[in-house]
């Protein structure tokens, strides 16, 4: 072994006790916060996997320029035909979906709602909604005339299944898009907005009463992992007719809000971490203020024999650095042995599998095992700690040998 | 500077501790040839840790000039204070000279290492050292696990090792009983000889002047006698 390591390692051992405790001061933040931000990774991957889970998919095909401007001559050609296109590829769960807007009329009362065409039998593969029925049942025949609403909606049209709907709007080539149509479901996804407005019909019946052709607007893709999600988007890309201005969008554009409201929460949690961390970090300035006062006169001799401060603020940086490795060593341990259970495990409070099992939702946090979930802590942890170390070492520039020599 | 390892030329020193100024040194001049073996004595406060301190550059004169194996010690910086420790002049102290946690044999390669030097070399001369010292078979142990006579003689093995020009000894006998520096006295005079070193010691004991060649006696810091002997040293 190196000899300043050696020596270092020997003078951390002098107060064994108080290494002890410094590290264990260490080694408990970085397990904390191994075990916190891996939770805390792994509670936004579920957070926004349940998002996309309920109606958005975790990509969508769409003519460029749609999501921005949604018109509805911007449309994906031959939809269903590229969807199973997409199915055959290996895509676990596509589906394609027409939009359009209509007025939504039961006798008395009539709302403007969005419109969307579906398909009965691939719908409940990227959607929650087909599983939320609160009354009837979901869509069944890609071309029968009947429609599901959302229960606000319901409430608010006074509508009860086995009503009739009316729908009136405008067909994509401009024309008057009008239909009546029966109730069959009654949905509750637990999502106001959607609860509050959508009103959902087969895809054909959709596509014959808004003038679409064999076009719609969107091909959902859902049921992957969300880290595989890049690539499957590259590969989704690739597959894509080139002619037809497709792209292939991923979540973040789809709904921006979630990542905005994940960055807002990881500044607000890193604001915790970093108040932990620096009470840690007086801690340890403490020992290593203290383990550098106590040998003032061992420098002292150490400077008589030629030694140089530098040399001597190297010892004591490299002691310091030490300790920490070894804080954080068995931080990474214990942290990362929680970080593996709980990945394994999933992580839940209580009720709270209950609340998200109604939406039909998996309720546990499983926490996210990554290099940087992992490492990322502990790092800062090491960061603060080799600034805290500087303090001492510098102020060994200052030692005078004489003077030290002279100290108890 | 041909054949003086050290000149001092009208030093003086004054301590400033808040308004109180001592004076621990008063002009005082001196040349030290080349291999001699000179004893600083005087009682307690005399000036002989100051005058030492300042000879090794652990301190600075207040008025005067020091000169070390040539080169100018009252005006080196840090670094050639450093240096010049390092490479010219080797320190034996009173007690606690030695670094807790090395042994015997890594204390003396911690100067060696300072300097620079190979492992191989390090570890070959190390041995050598503390064999001449009388430590052979106990180069592991630690400072702890020596007795005190035992512990000056490796700070006496890591001051010679560095090859200095000068070795400086500040009552290096103080903690010993008579007969155990009698012996570390006897193991100076040795390393005076084999190794072609100045040695400067202080002193206030009878018996350890009677070593010396050279005996200046230092009271309230100035020299009040300065005596050749033919004894002891040279034998
Ligand atoms: N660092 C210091 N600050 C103030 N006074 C000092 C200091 N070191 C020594 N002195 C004073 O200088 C004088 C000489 O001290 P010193 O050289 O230690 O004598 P000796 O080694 O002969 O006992 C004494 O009066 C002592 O009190
Ligand atoms: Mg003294």
């Amino acid at each position: 072994m190196n000899v300043t390591l050696r020596f270092a390692w020997r003078n951390l051992w002098r107060h064994a006790r108080r290494t002890w405790l410094t590290a264990s001061a260490i080694a408990f933040s970085a397990a904390l916060l191994v075990f916190m931000i891996t939770l805390q990774l792994g509670a936004y991957d579920m957070m926004i996997d349940t998002s996309l889970r309920v109606y958005t998919g975790q990509l969508q095909v769409q003519r460029s320029g749609y999501l921005d401007k949604p018109q509805m001559r911007s449309t994906v050609p031959e939809a269903a035909a590229l969807a199973a296109e997409l199915r055959a590829a290996g895509f676990p769960a596509v589906a394609a979906r027409a939009q359009g807007f209509a007025l939504a009329s039961s006798g008395s009362r009539s709302y403007g709602v969005p419109v969307s065409g579906v398909e009965p039998k691939y719908e409940p593969l990227v959607s929650t909604i087909p599983k939320r029925l609160a009354q009837g049942r979901y869509l069944r025949e890609a071309d029968a005339y009947e429609a599901v609403i959302g229960a606000t909606l319901a409430r608010n049209l006074k509508i009860k299944v086995g009503d009739e709907l009316t729908l009136l709007g405008s067909g994509r080539d401009g024309s008057v898009a009008a239909t009546i149509v029966p109730v069959v479901g009654i949905f509750d996804s637990g999502n106001p907005e959607l609860d509050r407005h959508l009103v959902q019909l087969p895809l054909a019946a959709f596509q014959e009463v808004f003038s679409m052709g064999s076009d719609a607007h969107a091909i959902v893709l859902s049921g992957m992992e969300l880290r595989e999600l890049p690539k499957a988007a590259t590969r989704a890309r690739a597959l894509l007719p080139a002619d037809r201005e497709l792209v292939v969008l991923e979540w973040q554009e789809l709904l921006p809000g979630i990542e905005q409201a994940i960055e807002a929460d990881m500044v607000q949690n890193w604001f915790t971490y970093i108040i932990l961390i620096i009470v840690v970090t007086f801690s340890i300035l403490n020992t290593f203020l203290m383990s550098v006062l106590e040998r003032t006169r061992e420098f002292g001799v150490m400077l008589a024999l030629g030694a140089t401060p530098y040399r001597i603020g190297s010892l004591v940086m490299v002691e310091s650095v030490l300790l920490a490795l070894l804080g954080l060593g068995i931080g990474l341990v214990v942290g990362g042995g929680l970080a593996v259970y709980f990945h394994l495990e999933g992580f839940t409070f209580p009720g709270m599998a209950e609340l998200y099992a109604q939406f039909g939702l998996p309720g546990r946090i499983h926490a996210k095992l990554s290099f940087n979930a992992i490492a990322v802590g502990p790092a800062v942890i090491f960061l603060f700690t080799v600034v805290a170390a500087l303090y001492p070492a510098l102020r060994i520039r200052r030692l005078a040998p004489v003077e030290a020599m002279h100290a108890v | 500077m041909t054949e003086h390892t050290v000149i001092l030329r009208n030093v003086s020193k004054v301590y400033r501790q808040n308004a109180v100024a001592v004076q621990a040194l008063t002009d005082i001049n001196l040349e030290i040839p080349r291999k001699d073996f000179l004893c600083l004595s005087g009682p307690s406060g005399s000036g002989k840790s100051t005058l030492l301190n300042l000879i090794g550059g652990l301190d600075k004169p207040t008025t005067g000039e020091i000169t070390v194996a040539g080169e100018r010690v009252d005006q080196l910086g840090k670094g050639g204070l450093a240096r010049l420790r390092l490479h010219k002049i080797g320190f034996v102290f009173q007690a606690y000279n030695l670094i807790p946690v090395l042994t015997a044999r890594e204390n003396v390669e911690f100067v060696m290492q300072l300097q620079g030097r190979s492992p191989a070399e390090r570890g070959a001369k190390a041995r050598e050292i503390l064999q001449e010292v009388g430590l052979e078979g106990l180069e592991g142990r630690r400072p702890g696990e020596l007795s005190g006579g035992q512990q000056q003689r490796v700070a006496v093995a890591r001051a010679i090792v560095s090859e200095p020009s000068l070795v400086l000894a500040d009552e290096p006998t103080a903690n010993l009983d008579s007969k155990t520096a009698e012996n570390l006295m006897q193991l100076l005079v040795h390393m005076n000889k084999e190794h072609h070193v100045t040695f400067i010691f202080s002193t206030h004991d009878r018996l350890v002047m009677d070593f010396s060649r050279r005996l200046i006696k230092l009271h309230d810091g100035r020299i009040v006698d300065d005596e050749k002997r033919g004894a002891g040293a040279v034998g």
